[in-house]
């Protein structure tokens, strides 16, 4: 059977990128799509319950749809509950626009790179 | 000149994954018709969003199923209609309430035909059973606002 989706990765870093705490860096590849939930939502799910300060890098997602945005949501949501503050970056300017039109933006701000989305914590 | 020698036809598995053939084939469709890049990533979008939509909910993810899909190109636009074997949506195109989700008082997906409706010029569904229904969308050269 031919591969129809590329795997969705995501890399855990911890980084100290701003004062304070360290900052937990999730850094996506691949694609987004509905068969990205165990990854996207069992990786955060497996954070420390001391990460409080968690920063989305989308830098080399190759394709994302509407079911992968409704994961990052749904990833917003437990974060919100957890207290934990989201900042995001390496999203194309129309993966910005449709995160905008969806209001994704009133809960995590978009960086245009990590230095700017880490001085976000500071 | 024939008649259909301005458009495309693809028929699609009912399988998630597909959707990407069908948007790669309008992107270069419309890159071949002069759509600048951002018109382009719009059309990408609306055009997986559509097929998703087919292939999930109109043919319930039945491999047995086609897909079809039909670029129509003339000098100022292209039209794009995405076919499936079901009865059209039911789900509604209204702008998702980001604060409705993130309260749970709304489900997280359900944002396909809000982003399509958002990033094309034209969009409708047509339900036409029993013969199935589709989604028809239409991306223009020239906005008209611009």
């Amino acid at each position: 059977m031919m591969q129809e989706q590329a795997a969705t990765k995501v890399k855990v870093e911890e980084i100290a990128c701003a004062p304070g705490a360290p900052v937990t860096v999730l850094r996506f590849s691949g694609d987004i799509t509905s068969t990205s939930q165990a990854v996207v939502l069992g990786t955060y799910e497996g954070l420390p319950e001391t990460a409080k300060r968690i920063l989305l890098d989308f830098s080399k997602v190759e394709y994302l749809n509407s079911s992968g945005i409704a994961l990052i949501i749904q990833m917003m949501i437990a974060a919100g509950k957890h207290g934990q503050m989201v900042q995001t970056f390496g999203l194309t300017p129309h993966f910005q626009k449709v995160f905008t039109m969806v209001g994704i933006t009133k809960y995590t701000k978009l960086h245009p790179d990590e230095k700017s989305a880490c001085a976000a914590f500071a | 000149m024939e008649k259909n020698a301005n458009s495309i036809e693809l028929r699609l598995p009912s399988r998630m994954g597909y959707e990407k053939v069908a948007m790669n084939t309008a992107a270069s469709v419309a890159r071949l018709m002069g759509f600048a890049d951002e018109r382009v990533e719009d059309l990408k979008t609306a055009v997986a969003e559509a097929c998703i939509n087919a292939i999930e909910h109109g043919n319930k993810l039945d491999d047995s199923l086609t897909v079809g899909v039909i670029l129509s190109m003339d000098e100022n636009s292209l039209e794009v209609k995405v076919t499936d074997t079901g009865e059209g949506p039911k789900g509604t195109h209204a702008a998702p309430d980001i604060d409705k989700k993130m309260h749970g008082e709304e489900e997280a997906r359900g944002m396909g035909m809000f982003l399509i409706q958002a990033l094309v010029d034209e969009a409708e569904w047509v339900s036409s059973p029993p013969a199935g229904s589709y989604a028809r969308m239409v991306i223009r050269l020239h906005r008209a606002t611009e």
